[in-house]
C-alpha cells in the first residue's frame, strides 16, 4: 500500500510542471514585477519564471495557508512578515548568508519584523500618503484632510485603497492617535471622521494608476509609486505626505514553507540584491528598492521624484508601519465593516 | 411448487443483479456529489462553529459565535446589543439587486428570444451565435468593457459631451445602477437560452388563432404566449437569480469596493477580517436564502400551473 502510495506521489511529481527542473514559481502583488528584470534572470540562470498575481496581503495570506498553491516565492509587506513567519509559512531561507548580502541597505538589515534578515530580502518599499490632482484642488496637499476632511472641488472623486491597516492608521494619526492603538476615545473619533468623509469617496479600489491619470478620480490614499506612475501619464498628477502621520512600508521577497524549487528560489533572492536587477525592479514599480548603490542604475527621473525624495520638513511625520495585535486588529475590523455597508 | 420456485429465485437474483448494476452506474455520480458538493459543504459547516484563529484560519474550539454576528453585534464602544445593521442591509441590497438584475433580464431578454424564434429556421443558429459568443468571454473582460463604456471619461459620457447635452461626465460608475447594468449584461445570455428555448417550440398557430378569434396584441401575449414560454421564464430567472446573489467580480468592479454584496463581505471575512468562522455562516446563510426564495419561487410559480384561456 505503502508502495502504491508513493508510485502515485512519484508519477505526480513528474507529471506536474511545478516540480519540473528549472521552474520557479513568484507570487507576487499585480504590476510589480519587472518584465525586463524576469527575462534577465531567465536568460541568466535558465530558470523559468512563472509570475502570479494577488492584490493584498491578506489575499496572499489566505491563499498560502490555504495550501497546494505551488508557490516558491511570496512578496508580503513588513507587517504581514511576522504573520507568515508566526503561521509557519516561511522558510529560514538565510539571505545574510548569501553573495549579494552585502549590498543591502544597513538601515534595512536590522528591522523589527525580521531582525538580521533570516527570512526575508527587500524587494520595494515606499509610503502611503495622498495623490491629489493639482489642477482640481490648488491648496495644501500634505494633509490627510484632503481624503478625511474633503474639500469641495474633491468630493466625489475620491479613491481610498482598502488597506484597512493603511487607512485606519492614517486615520488614528490625523486625529491625534498613535498606530495600533485600542484607545476607545480615539476610535471613536476614527470612526466618526471616516463615516462623515466616506460618503465622499466615489470607490475604495486598487489598480488605480490610470484612473488617476486619465482624471477618473482626483485625489485619494496612494502609494508614492502608483502615484509616481499616474503623474508620468499627467503632470497635474501630485503626492503629499500627511503632515499627521504616514507610513513608511517594505514588500520582502521570502521563500515558502512548502517551496518546490528552493534552490532556484534562493538563487533568485540573491539574483534581486544585486544593485542593477534592484534597480531593474525600481524603474519598473518606481518604488525605492532598499539595496544599497542601485541609485546609479535608476533613470534620471527617480533620483529627483517627489514620490521618492520625502521633504526634509515631513520626514518626522513617518512612522514605520507594524503588525498590530488581534485585540486592536478586531476593533478595527468592527469599524472598517460598519463603514463599508 | 417445484414449477414456481426456481423462476422466482431466478427472478430474485436477476433483480440483485440489475440493483448491483444501478448502483455501479451511479456510483460515479454519488462519489462527485459526496466529495464535490456535500463535503466542502459539511467543512464550511463545521468551521462556521469554531473559533477564528489570530491570522486567519480556525482553532478546533466549538463556538457559536460566529452565527451570533451573522444577525447580532455587540455595539464596540457602549457595549449595546442590536441587529446587525451593516450585514442585514449588505444582505438586502444583494437580494434586491438580484431581483431587479432578473427582472431586467426578463425585460430585454424576452423581446430578444422572441425575435430570434421568429426568424427563419436557417438564421436562427446565426442569431444564437451572436448571443453566446460574448458568454465565451471570460466575464471579467466583459465587465471591463462596460466599465470602458460608462466611466467618466469613457464612451458614453465623452459621447454626450461632445454633443452637448452634457457639460460635465455623469457619474454612473461606482454606483448601484452600475452594479445592476454590469449585472444584467453579464447574465443575459442565461436568460434568452432558456426563453429561447421554450419559445422554439411554441405552436405560432395558436398565435394566429388567437388573432383570427379578434385577440388584440397584449391579449395574445397575456394569454397565450406568456403561459406557454412560463417554463423558460422559471428556468431562466432561477438562472440569473442565483449567481446574482453570490456575485463578486461584478460588484466589485462596478461598484468600487464600496458597494458590498454579500460575495464581498464573505470575501472580507477570509481576508482582511481574519473571521472564518464568520465568513463560513455567512456562506451558509447565503445559500440559505437561495433556498427558501427558491422554494417559494417554484411554489407560487407551480400553483398558478399553465394557465388555459
Amino acid at each position: 500500500m505503502k508502495k502504491t502510495l508513493t508510485s502515485i506521489a512519484a508519477l505526480m511529481a513528474i507529471s506536474s510542471p511545478a516540480f519540473a527542473d528549472g521552474a520557479l514559481n513568484i507570487y507576487n502583488w499585480g504590476n510589480y514585477t519587472s518584465p525586463e528584470m524576469i527575462e534577465k534572470f531567465e536568460a541568466e540562470t535558465g530558470i523559468k519564471v512563472t509570475v502570479t498575481d494577488y492584490d493584498s496581503n491578506d489575499t496572499a495570506l489566505a491563499k498560502i495557508k490555504a495550501g497546494g498553491h505551488g508557490f516558491d516565492i511570496v512578496v508580503p509587506s513588513g507587517t504581514y512578515v511576522p504573520i507568515f513567519i508566526q503561521e509557519g509559512l516561511l522558510m529560514e531561507s538565510k539571505p545574510n548568508e548569501m553573495e549579494n548580502f552585502k549590498n543591502m541597505d544597513p538601515q534595512w538589515v536590522d528591522v523589527e519584523f525580521d531582525p538580521g534578515r533570516n527570512y526575508t530580502v527587500p524587494w520595494q518599499w515606499g509610503t502611503v500618503g495622498v495623490t491629489v490632482n493639482t489642477a482640481v484642488y490648488g491648496g495644501d496637499i500634505n494633509t490627510a484632510a484632503v481624503v478625511f476632511d474633503p474639500p469641495e472641488e474633491l468630493k466625489g472623486k475620491i479613491n481610498v485603497v482598502p488597506e484597512m491597516n493603511d487607512v485606519m492608521g492614517m486615520a488614528i494619526h490625523y486625529v491625534g492617535g498613535e498606530q495600533c492603538t485600542d484607545d476607545k476615545e480615539t476610535l471613536m473619533k476614527v470612526r466618526d471622521v471616516l463615516k462623515a468623509a466616506k460618503p465622499f469617496w466615489v470607490s475604495m479600489d486598487y489598480g488605480n494608476i490610470e484612473k488617476f491619470a486619465k482624471g477618473d478620480l482626483a485625489a485619494g490614499v496612494n502609494w508614492n509609486g502608483a502615484s509616481f506612475r499616474s503623474r508620468v501619464d499627467n503632470a497635474d498628477i501630485a503626492f503629499g505626505y500627511p503632515q499627521e502621520g504616514y507610513p513608511v512600508w517594505m514588500d520582502n521577497a521570502a521563500i515558502l514553507a512548502d517551496a518546490q524549487n528552493v534552490d532556484n528560489a534562493k538563487i533568485f533572492l540573491n539574483f534581486i540584491m544585486d544593485p542593477e536587477n534592484a534597480a531593474m525592479l525600481s524603474s519598473f514599480a518606481r518604488y525605492a528598492n532598499g539595496i544599497a548603490g542601485s541609485e546609479e542604475f535608476l533613470p534620471e527621473d527617480m533620483k529627483t521624484a517627489p514620490e521618492i525624495v520625502v521633504p526634509e520638513e515631513l520626514k518626522g511625520a513617518a512612522y514605520v508601519a507594524k503588525t498590530c495585535p488581534p485585540s486592536a486588529s478586531k476593533l478595527y475590523t468592527a469599524i472598517w465593516t460598519d463603514l463599508l455597508k | 411448487m417445484t414449477d414456481s420456485a426456481p423462476p422466482a429465485s431466478y427472478a430474485t437474483v436477476a433483480e440483485k443483479r440489475a440493483s448491483r448494476v444501478r448502483w455501479m452506474l451511479l456510483a460515479p455520480a454519488l462519489v462527485v456529489l459526496l466529495f464535490a458538493a456535500s463535503g466542502p459543504l459539511l467543512i464550511t459547516l463545521v468551521y462556521s462553529m469554531l473559533t477564528p484563529a489570530d491570522y486567519g484560519g480556525v482553532v478546533w474550539k466549538p463556538t457559536g459565535d460566529a452565527w451570533f454576528n451573522v444577525f447580532m453585534q455587540r455595539d464596540i464602544f457602549d457595549d449595546t446589543l442590536s441587529w446587525s445593521s451593516a450585514h442585514l442591509s449588505i444582505f438586502w441590497r444583494s437580494v434586491k439587486l438580484s431581483l431587479m438584475t432578473t427582472v431586467g433580464c426578463i425585460v430585454f431578454g424576452f423581446p430578444t428570444a422572441y425575435f430570434i424564434a421568429t426568424r427563419p429556421k436557417q438564421q436562427r443558429d446565426l442569431w444564437m451565435l451572436l448571443i453566446i459568443i460574448p458568454f465565451w468571454t471570460n466575464i471579467l473582460i466583459r465587465t471591463f468593457a462596460v466599465v470602458e463604456l460608462i466611466r467618466n471619461e469613457g464612451t458614453i459620457n465623452t459621447l454626450l459631451m461632445w454633443t452637448g447635452l452634457i457639460d460635465e461626465p455623469i457619474q454612473i460608475l461606482f454606483t448601484e445602477f452600475s452594479i445592476l447594468v454590469g449585472m444584467i449584461y453579464v447574465y443575459l445570455p442565461l436568460m434568452v437560452l432558456p426563453l429561447y428555448a421554450s419559445m422554439e417550440r411554441l405552436d405560432f398557430s395558436l398565435v394566429e388563432a388567437g388573432y383570427d378569434l379578434y385577440a388584440t396584441r397584449m391579449k395574445v401575449l397575456r394569454r397565450i404566449i406568456l403561459p406557454l414560454v412560463k417554463p423558460g421564464v422559471i428556468a431562466g430567472s432561477i438562472l440569473v437569480f442565483v449567481p446574482s446573489l453570490g456575485a463578486y467580480v461584478t460588484p466589485r468592479v462596478m461598484g468600487g469596493g464600496n458597494q458590498l454584496m454579500i460575495g464581498n463581505l464573505i470575501e472580507l471575512q477570509f481576508g482582511q477580517g481574519r473571521n472564518w468562522p464568520l465568513g463560513a455562516a455567512l456562506s451558509i446563510t447565503l445559500l440559505a436564502i437561495v433556498m427558501v426564495a427558491l422554494m417559494a419561487y417554484v411554489r407560487t410559480a407551480g400553483k398558478e400551473g399553465p394557465g388555459h384561456g
